[in-house]
């Protein structure tokens, strides 16, 4: 079974006029092992997997902790190199592209490292024009520009002074995703951007993503803990357990009870809403 | 929002630039013979316009022979260990970082000592004799720098954490080696020895080793900047730095190089001059901020001038005797540098 043909699912028609018609990315068949030692047996593999994405559409991976998700990323943003199989975007391999090239075309969002001197918000955004031009230069108006518009789009515009340091975690995160905005890329990887957002400041992010993925047709994969979150966002669910893609398709085909309750080892229910989205309640004991 | 323009940083290196040109004529003046600032000017118009034969006293011949040559080192060892200093901050991720922490000025030091004990049962033309320490000391400084790179490799590549613990043990090893050697030899050369371990800007060289000095720090700290940016991106972590188009790998090596070259220059002609690699990068991010484009050819400067004045210090302080720049620099820096360290706390 090939996985990745079951997101040709039909769709409703807003969805279908929203989303291209060609593939953005294909990942076919992809493969990693990782292993302390070469010479040692792999401590983890991810088995073959395989999935495509359009144009403004947003996948989510979900999965348990050690599922392959945040592996599966490194592979698809082009730091990991896979064992067998190739990930194209837009019809180019993406292990063969430079550095530079790649961030061109792919944005990432994940946790960040702690700052070791703490620039400015737009310093900080400034970064996502690096691979756009000569490495050594001078920011254009062109690029001052593209910032400013970024940071306007994740409604941070009024930080675009502050350091680093002075602003609270949802607002990082915006900032983050306005970095990876100001690369112009066609596809936009999220590592977990809701972890340690309150409820409203997920949801905010989370709208800001499926506007500008309309928008801007970028391909969105986000990895997330978040059901139902994902649920409400997601074109494509691909779920993910012990290294191996059990299954990708819209979120309806997948949030069935007896799947969910073996991937995450949880009692839970899942009622369909109206406009065909699903929701997870987890059951506990009590 | 204000982005770093030409002008801007044109500026800014004009202004040390200024206050560098009059501290070079300010420790001219300066030293174990007062030289007023009148015959300075009339020595200096008339080497600039190639009469330099004309300059015949003996004052003269002291600023010309002795001091100016002197200036011209400190200004070519601190620009060479602030801007090294600047980038091994980057490089290791680590604000305590300087030239020395990966153990390149032990491993001068060990060689440099081996040389100086070798060097009487070679019988060297005294072209190459006087040349024959500061050579030494540059292998030595080169084969640290080598041997702490394959230490300091993971999967084929630099990995910060773990470069930054090879070269530390590599230092204390070498250490460990430069206290056999200094207990064990006997020599009359004990003070040539602590030369080396506390730095010194007092050796004269020939015309040529100045250029060559000049020429290695220009090109070392043109490659560096070449790197300006991508230096400030990998201070922000460097998986951020793959995802935003840095060639990681590349960057590592390249700064990793050219900034162990400069150290091995400045250890092998002045010994392990302490503080001014460290703190100059810290006082200067403190004044212009942390963009490396700006930071790199300020350091420069800064260390120039913090250099000089240690060094004219060095001089004048006990004159006619004179301190090791080292431990200048050393008693200066280091509660400059527990203030910094303080502040950056508080």
């Amino acid at each position: 079974m090939n996985p990745g043909r079951s997101s040709a699912a039909p769709r409703t028609p807003p969805e279908s006029t929203r989303l291209g018609t060609e593939t953005r990315l294909a990942v076919e068949q992809v493969s990693y092992a990782y292993s302390a030692n070469p010479s040692q047996a792999p401590l983890f593999t991810l088995e073959a997997t395989s999935f495509q994405a359009r144009p403004g559409e947003i996948v989510a991976i979900l999965g348990p902790n050690a599922s392959g998700k945040s592996t599966l990323m490194q592979l698809i943003a082009g730091v990991l190199s896979p064992l067998s199989g190739r990930i194209l975007l837009n019809g180019f391999a993406i292990h063969s592209l430079s550095p530079r090239t790649r961030a061109q075309r792919i944005a990432m969002v994940q946790q960040e490292s702690r700052l070791l001197f703490r620039p400015r918000v737009w310093e900080f955004v400034m970064q996502g024009r690096h691979a756009h031009g000569r490495s050594l230069r001078f920011e254009s108006h062109t690029d001052m520009q593209i910032v400013q518009d970024a940071l306007m789009h994740v409604g941070a515009a009024d930080l675009s002074d502050r350091l680093m340091d002075q602003i609270s975690g949802g607002e990082k995160q915006r900032v983050i995703l306005a970095r990876a905005l100001a690369q112009q890329p066609l596809l936009l990887l999220l590592d977990e951007p809701t972890l340690h957002l309150d409820i409203a400041a997920q949801v905010g992010l989370l709208d800001a993503l499926r506007r500008l993925s309309a928008r801007y047709r970028y391909s969105v994969i986000v990895v997330t803990h978040e059901l139902n979150l994902a649920a409400e966002y997601a074109d494509q669910i691909l779920l993910m357990q012990s290294g191996r893609c059990l299954r990708v398709g819209p979120p309806a085909s997948i949030y069935q009870r007896e799947l969910l309750e073996q991937v995450f080892q949880i009692p839970l229910r899942v009622e369909m809403r109206g406009h065909g989205r699903p929701r997870v309640t987890i059951l506990t004991d009590s | 929002m204000r982005p770093l323009t030409f002008r801007k940083l044109f500026f800014q290196c004009f202004i040390l630039a200024v206050i560098l040109f009059f501290v070079v004529i300010l420790a001219l003046k300066f030293g174990a013979v007062p030289v007023s600032l009148y015959a300075l000017g009339r020595d200096l118009l008339r080497v600039l316009l190639g009469q330099s034969s004309q300059i015949s006293s003996d004052y003269g011949l002291i600023i010309q022979n002795i001091r100016f040559p002197r200036i011209i080192l400190a200004v070519i060892v601190g620009a060479s260990l602030s801007v090294a200093g600047t980038s091994f901050q980057a490089l290791l991720r680590n604000p305590l970082a300087d030239p020395y922490v990966l153990g390149v000025s032990y491993g001068a030091a060990v060689a440099a000592v081996l040389g100086l004990v070798a060097e009487p049962h070679l019988a060297l033309p005294p072209a190459l004799a006087a040349l024959f320490t500061p050579l030494c000391a540059f292998i030595g400084a080169a084969a640290t720098i080598t041997a702490v790179y394959f230490l300091g490799r993971r999967q084929g590549q630099i990995e910060s954490n773990t470069l930054l613990l090879g070269g530390v043990i590599t230092g204390y090893f070498l250490s460990a080696i430069i206290v056999f050697l200094l207990s064990t030899v006997n020599s009359s050369n004990t003070r040539g020895m602590v030369f080396w371990l506390m730095g010194n800007l007092s050796t004269s060289f020939q015309k040529s080793v100045y250029w060559f000095l000049a020429a290695g720090f220009l090109l070392a700290t043109g490659v560096i900047y070449a790197s300006a940016n991508d230096l400030n991106i990998l201070l922000s972590g460097e998986k951020e730095a793959m995802h935003l188009g840095v060639d990681v790998r590349r960057v590592r090596f390249v700064v990793y190089v050219a900034a162990s070259l400069l150290t091995g220059l400045a250890v092998s002609v002045s010994g392990a001059i302490g503080y001014v690699g460290l703190i100059v990068p810290h006082i200067i991010r403190l004044i212009f901020g942390s963009d490396h484009r700006t930071l790199l050819p300020t350091s420069a400067l800064g260390g120039a001038i913090a250099m000089v004045i240690a060094d004219t210090l060095a001089r004048i302080v006990v004159a006619p005797n004179e301190l090791p720049v080292g431990a200048v620099t050393a008693v200066v820096g280091a509660p400059l540098f527990i203030y910094l360290l303080r502040r950056r706390l508080a």
